[in-house]
């Protein structure tokens, strides 16, 4: 396949990679979650990327002869994303109730407290 | 009638109350009725698991829609024995749970407490019966979210921060997993776990399902806390509260340690995993360098449930062992350990909750003159250490048995060795426990008074199964052997 047949997959790659190296990489608990949603969101697009047929449309039966998306994965990521919501949704709780605890958000000023406990 | 759709009255019975719990809104009500679920949810569980030693695999559909397209429910030997794990501990734990979290969750939250926990149970229920990997990723979810709440609903501020390293690395773990779905579905264009199966053998070397087996493997390890994967396990359960710990180290990753065995075993088959992808001596090192430096670790902890926590680290790794093996021996060994280390924590983190309950503390310090104060207590911790350590007639000591004849009949009786080692290493952090128990004295303004018999009765119950299944072994071992030569003789 030549190169822009795989476009989707080197933006979802690079996504993931993006994703988590936030994660890992940055103390505030706040940028951790906005990687954490990049990474998901990557596999969101992973998911309608695999589900795409190349000149398909919605898969609605109408006269003459087409060709159809595959429709499943993209109702599969439908259930994740309602996943994803709820995890950042939970995760934004927990900092907000780290944050009236500590009185910050940033990782190794809560390690400092921790140990000086 | 209802006989017939037990599988889905399994999942659907926690999940349903859990909105009903919070709807009710006050404490005692909220209890009752997560008792009654919970013990239904138990009864199901040992009903589901006479129906498939009578009449073999039950396969329920989900709405009616014929798998592979749609949801099937598929019961087989392997996650009857699981699902009647989790119910138990589920049960049992539940019937404790009152005295101990108004103490330690305070008001307002119990409610809602009770209300997670019956989302974690129908999740970890839902997990196991499931045979659709995407409704897997789903419970997985449901079980997890729940769990990062229960975690962090107690009084430690610690507990937020844990929960919340939890979350992030329980996302990844579960996101992983998803992708490994995605690849395989692509391969193969179906979700039903035992369809997957059939089509994933004849693409032999296919890069996709090489992929998808890698992303699985390792976002099930993240959950499971395999070592070195298990960094967010020591401070979670050592902040949650008591109830919370005992509940989560004898289901959560063990559940997570039955999907890991359902894919290597199942999905991909033996052949794939252990002689393509060579997980074998992966898992076998990774495995050994848990049990090691698990137990060392807990050896250091000051606090209690901390130590038992790493411990844990150790004890998964035996499960992981036995499983490295890809033998109907060592299979057996680490289905077995899934079972009793279920027992055993379970009974060990229920008693250091009643500790807590007269202390507040769970400190090597707190335990000063234990055996005097709280004698019943006491005696459980100690009994649940011997079955940690693995002495004869606990069970601890079958599971560690059949594990050592597992490396004996693979010709790797060196392994031996370090389980030995690490049973060594136990004794010493069982130790530490009873030398403070027993032979210092109490210091002076300690608590006197045993716990309540609402928790102690649970406590003992786990104590008591412990020394049981460690003399009457027909159900355990029996049911984990048929388990893992089901699984063996399916892949091939």
């Amino acid at each position: 396949m030549e190169w822009p047949g795989l476009y989707n997959y080197w933006i979802v790659i690079f996504l993931m990679m993006a994703g988590l190296y936030i994660v890992m990489a940055r103390a505030n608990l706040i940028k951790k979650m906005v990687g954490l949603s990049i990474f998901q969101a990557s596999v969101f697009v992973f998911y309608l990327t695999m589900g795409k047929v190349a000149g398909g449309t919605a898969p609605i039966v109408i006269p003459g002869d087409q060709a159809y998306s595959n429709p499943l994965p993209h109702v599969l990521i439908l259930t994740a994303i309602v996943v994803g919501v709820a995890t950042l949704a939970l995760g934004l709780a927990l900092i907000v109730r780290i944050k009236e605890a500590y009185g910050t958000i940033e990782e190794d000023e809560i390690e400092k407290q921790e140990s000086n406990a | 009638m209802i006989a017939a759709h037990l599988p889905a009255l399994q999942i659907v019975v926690p999940l349903l109350s859990a909105p009903l719990c919070m709807l009710l809104a006050r404490r005692r009500l909220a209890y009752a009725l997560s008792l009654v679920v919970c013990w239904t949810a138990f009864a199901i569980s040992i009903m589901l698991l006479g129906q498939v030693l009578e009449g073999g695999v039950i396969s329920y559909r989900l709405g009616g829609w014929a798998p592979p397209w749609g949801i099937e429910y598929r019961v087989d030997l392997v996650n009857a024995y699981v699902l009647l794990i989790v119910a138990a501990i589920g049960a049992l734990v539940i019937t404790y749970a009152s005295p101990s979290v108004a103490r330690e969750i305070g008001a307002g939250r119990e409610t809602l407490f009770y209300t997670a926990y019956l989302l974690c149970l129908a999740g970890l229920l839902g997990v196991t019966i499931t045979g659709d990997a995407f409704n897997i990723f789903v419970f997985l979810e449901i079980s997890s979210l729940s769990s990062y709440i229960l975690i962090s609903i107690g009084k430690d501020r610690r507990a937020l921060t844990a929960s919340f390293q939890y979350l992030i690395f329980g996302t990844i773990g579960a996101t992983f997993f998803l992708i490994g779905v995605g690849l395989i579905y692509q391969a193969t264009g179906s979700l039903n776990i035992a369809d997957m199966a059939n089509r994933v053998g004849p693409l032999g070397e296919s890069r996709t399902v090489q992929a998808a087996f890698a992303f699985m493997a390792v976002g099930l390890a993240i959950k499971a806390a395999v070592f070195p994967l298990h960094f967010w396990l020591p401070n979670a359960y050592a902040y949650a509260p008591s109830v919370v710990t005992a509940f989560l180290a004898a289901t959560a990753t063990k559940v997570s340690i039955y999907v890991l065995i359902r894919t290597y075993f199942n999905l991909f088959g033996p052949e794939f995993s252990f002689e393509v992808m060579t997980l074998g001596p992966v898992l076998m090192v990774l495995s050994i360098a848990a049990m090691l430096i698990g137990s060392t670790i807990a050896i250091f902890q000051d606090d209690v449930k901390r130590s038992l926590a790493y411990s844990s680290v150790a004890q998964i790794g035996y499960m992981v062992l036995g499983i490295s093996f890809a033998t109907v021996l060592g299979v057996t060994g680490g289905m077995l350990h899934l079972f009793n280390h279920a027992l055993i924590k379970a009974a060990l983190f229920l008693a250091l909750g009643c500790l807590f309950w007269r202390t507040g503390s769970v400190s090597i310090e707190a335990m000063r003159g234990l055996g005097k104060r709280m004698p019943w207590t006491m005696a459980a911790i100690v009994a649940g250490g011997l079955s940690l350590i693995g002495v004869p007639l606990t069970v601890g000591f079958i599971s560690k048995w059949y594990l050592l004849l597992a490396a004996i009949d693979s010709g790797l009786w060196w392994i031996s060795i370090f389980v030995l080692i690490s049973s060594l290493l136990a004794i010493i952090y069982v130790w530490r426990l009873v030398e403070a128990a027993y032979l210092s004295p109490a210091p002076d303004g300690a608590e006197w008074g045993e716990a309540p018999l609402v928790m102690l009765i649970p406590t003992w119950t786990l104590v008591l199964a412990n020394f049981y299944f460690g003399v009457d072994t027909r159900v355990s071992v029996g049911v984990a052997e048929q388990a893992a030569k089901f699984l063996l003789g399916a892949g091939s």
